[in-house]
């Protein structure tokens, strides 16, 4: 009895050594690591629901057939003659846009009973994606992405041309010219910027920006996307900042030493030396500042005229894909086609994103390692 | 001598121009600050943030989106600021870093915390609103509607998962801060895991997570994409009472009164009245989190 208590007192057996069983350690181990699954869930929850959403458009192709096979039934003539009559009516629709209400008038009441069968066939269709239109809610609807897509390239565009230089040369002050009590203000002072809300930025656009810029250059349209562009520049800029200039400092001393005793200047290490070592940090700040922007909804809504028009001219107003889903969802019809494109668009971005994501993370980061310990 | 003189010119140039970057960025902070201070100063008074919008919201105050905002932004906490606790906890404390697992959940932290934030509207509609609200109704309801619609806990929801990643990255970023001997110390004394996580490594990381809660308040009361369509209003009587409500929201307010208003110029002084409240309201909460933020840095040093 005594010897038991002794041998298990102070000899230590394999027995004795493992990890004693508890369950309250069990359990808060188990129902943290599940709890931690949730983000990978909540990912692919988005990715799921926003493509399930989507189905509709893809569905919605058989239904929109059949009724045109009805139709055309009992109205031969008119169906053989579709493809002509669908390519004189688009014109007057286009118009119609422009409000010229004289002409729609004329031109849609009389075959007004004809429309929506026709445009069941040749246009609320996933053909229709590819066609030059976005007139989602007129009697024939129209779900033309390439304005869409010309637009919030267009805007994106300006607003990297304006947000990436600014931005990187601002990093560079910070980690290379600043002393280092400028320094520490700066960082957080910039990052201030990030934390405005986008709807203020949005805001601060379209109440004060558009008109300075108007009176500036003299263009026409007030809300274009060069005022967008602009204003979401101020979104991306702290994001490009904040990843440049970590990764400007990342870049370990010795390089700095090195080429500081070769007798290089300071603006000239900076340039030559840290700058292109940093290269692949810069390129995934870009990266992930083109991500803001493609996704930004409220400044695109707010800043940019919101007019599905393709041209190229920067100073012309632009629907981007993002605001085209925050503006139109709220009163589309749960289920139908439209509901389904604007999920499709949703899916869309978010695969964009998902992918420049991932590209920043794998791509870059495995570069940037290996060029900084010179492998 | 030439190429001496060429090249200090090119330095000076360059050290002016990223100056000047900065100088210019601070410079926009600064005007939109002082713009909204300016055009919103002489409408805020007690009585604007207290009172509710009259005349068809052509005059009065904001008080029902300032209410809205903070139910949308507390009911978003109590989702947000556990689930990323826990979170990481776990990637500090119970993961390996190099595991693959861990790996998987920081990638798909960052992907959450670049996912536009409209994606996260669409989201909460095609998931909360219709799969989750749409099953309650059906199964508890018998198919009577009342979660299957856009309202104040899809909403907060929705937001929630749109800041959970602030909440990890500031939480997991405090919890490294706690040095390694107090731990071993715990442990040591015969403390569990559990025990010295929940005793120990939590204590010390409060003000990390208080950090956090901060900034994604702040994220949450400015968003505005994702409860587009998941439970802002336009204009609501009556205060919600339940989470089956919708709500009024300042960002959304300000969206609908400078773009769908039918008078755009005579709300202005509200508009921008309302813009300053936001904006005063997720700059302090900022200011909060980088002060807090930065004595936490010097304590580590």
């Amino acid at each position: 009895m005594n010897s038991d208590l002794v041998k298990n007192k102070f000899v230590f057996t394999a027995d004795s050594l493992k990890k004693k069983f508890r369950l309250s350690e069990f359990l808060s181990e188990k129902i943290i690591t599940s709890v931690a699954f949730l983000s990978i869930a909540v990912i692919i929850l988005i990715f799921f629901f926003v493509f399930r959403e989507s189905l509709p458009a893809f569905k919605h192709r058989p239904k929109a057939t059949t009724e045109q096979q009805k139709v055309s039934a009992g109205n031969k003539p008119e169906s053989y003659g579709s493809s002509e009559v669908s390519a004189a009516e688009k014109k007057p629709e286009t118009y119609g846009a422009v409000k010229d209400s004289s002409v729609t008038a004329d031109e849609v009441n009389p075959d007004a009973s004809l429309r929506p069968a026709e445009g069941a066939e040749n246009e609320g269709t996933l053909g229709s994606l590819f066609s030059n239109e976005w007139f989602p809610v007129s009697e024939n609807p129209r779900y033309g992405l390439i304005p869409l897509f010309v637009g919030t390239f267009k805007v994106t565009l300006i607003a990297m041309l304006f947000a990436a230089p600014i931005a990187i040369l601002a990093a560079l002050f910070s980690s290379s010219f600043a002393p280092p009590w400028l320094r520490e203000w700066i960082k957080p002072a910039i990052e201030l910027l990030a934390g405005f809300p986008s709807v203020v930025i949005g805001f601060f656009a379209l109440m004060v920006m558009a008109t300075f810029l108007q009176n500036m250059f003299g263009y026409e349209t007030r809300l274009n996307s060069f005022v967008g562009g602009i204003a979401m520049a101020l979104a991306a800029i702290p994001i490009i900042f904040t990843i440049t200039e970590d990764a400007l400092t990342a870049i370990p001393d010795t390089y700095k030493e090195a080429s500081l005793a070769l007798g290089a200047s300071k603006w000239q290490t900076a340039v030559f030396v840290i700058l292109p070592a940093a290269t692949p940090g810069i390129f995934a700040a870009v990266l992930l500042g083109v991500g803001r922007v493609f996704g930004e909804t409220m400044i695109a809504l707010m800043a940019t005229g919101n007019a599905a028009l393709s041209g190229l001219n920067p100073f012309e107003s632009v629907r981007t894909l993002a605001a085209t889903i925050g503006a139109e969802m709220a009163e589309v019809v749960f289920g139908d086609m439209h509901y389904g494109v604007l999920f499709l668009i949703g899916s869309m971005l978010f695969i964009f994103n998902f992918s420049i994501n991932a590209i920043a993370e794998f791509y870059v980061k495995g570069k940037l390692v290996k060029k900084i310990q010179g492998k | 001598m030439k190429t001496r003189l060429k090249n200090k010119i090119i330095g000076g140039a360059i050290t002016t121009l990223s100056a000047l970057s900065v100088v210019l960025i601070l410079a926009i902070i600064i005007i939109i600050l002082v713009v909204t201070i300016i055009g919103g100063k002489s409408t805020l008074s007690w009585e604007f943030l207290t009172s509710f919008p009259t005349e068809g919201m052509m005059k009065g105050g904001i008080f029902p989106a300032i209410y809205g905002t903070a139910l949308l932004v507390i009911v978003m906490s109590i989702a947000a600021v556990p689930f990323g606790t826990i979170t990481a906890i776990y990637l500090s404390e119970y993961a390996h870093e190099k595991s693959w697992l861990a790996q998987t959940i920081r990638f798909a932290v960052r992907t959450l915390a670049t996912v536009p934030s409209i994606i996260f509207g669409l989201f909460g509609l095609g998931f909360f609103i219709k799969f989750v609200g749409g099953g309650m109704d059906n199964w508890f309801l018998g198919g009577q509607l009342k979660w299957a619609q856009p309202n104040l806990l899809w909403g907060s929801l929705t937001m929630a998962l749109l800041t959970l990643p602030v909440v990890i990255v500031s939480v997991e970023e405090a919890i490294r801060t706690v040095p390694r001997e107090l731990r071993e110390a715990s442990l040591a004394l015969g403390a569990t895991k559990w025990q010295t996580i929940w005793k120990v490594v939590i204590p010390g990381s409060i003000s990390g997570i208080m950090t956090g809660t901060i900034l994604a308040v702040s994220r949450g009361a400015g968003e505005v994409a994702p409860i587009l369509f998941t439970g802002a209003a336009y204009y609501l009587a009556t205060l919600p009472t339940s989470l089956s409500d919708q709500f009024m929201n300042l960002g959304y307010h300000i969206y609908v009164m400078s773009t769908q208003s039918s008078n755009v110029d005579q709300t202005l002084p509200i508009q921008f009245a309302t813009t300053l409240v936001l904006l005063m309201l997720t700059f302090t909460l900022n200011l909060a989190a980088v002060l807090i933020r930065s004595s936490l840095r010097r304590r580590v040093k």
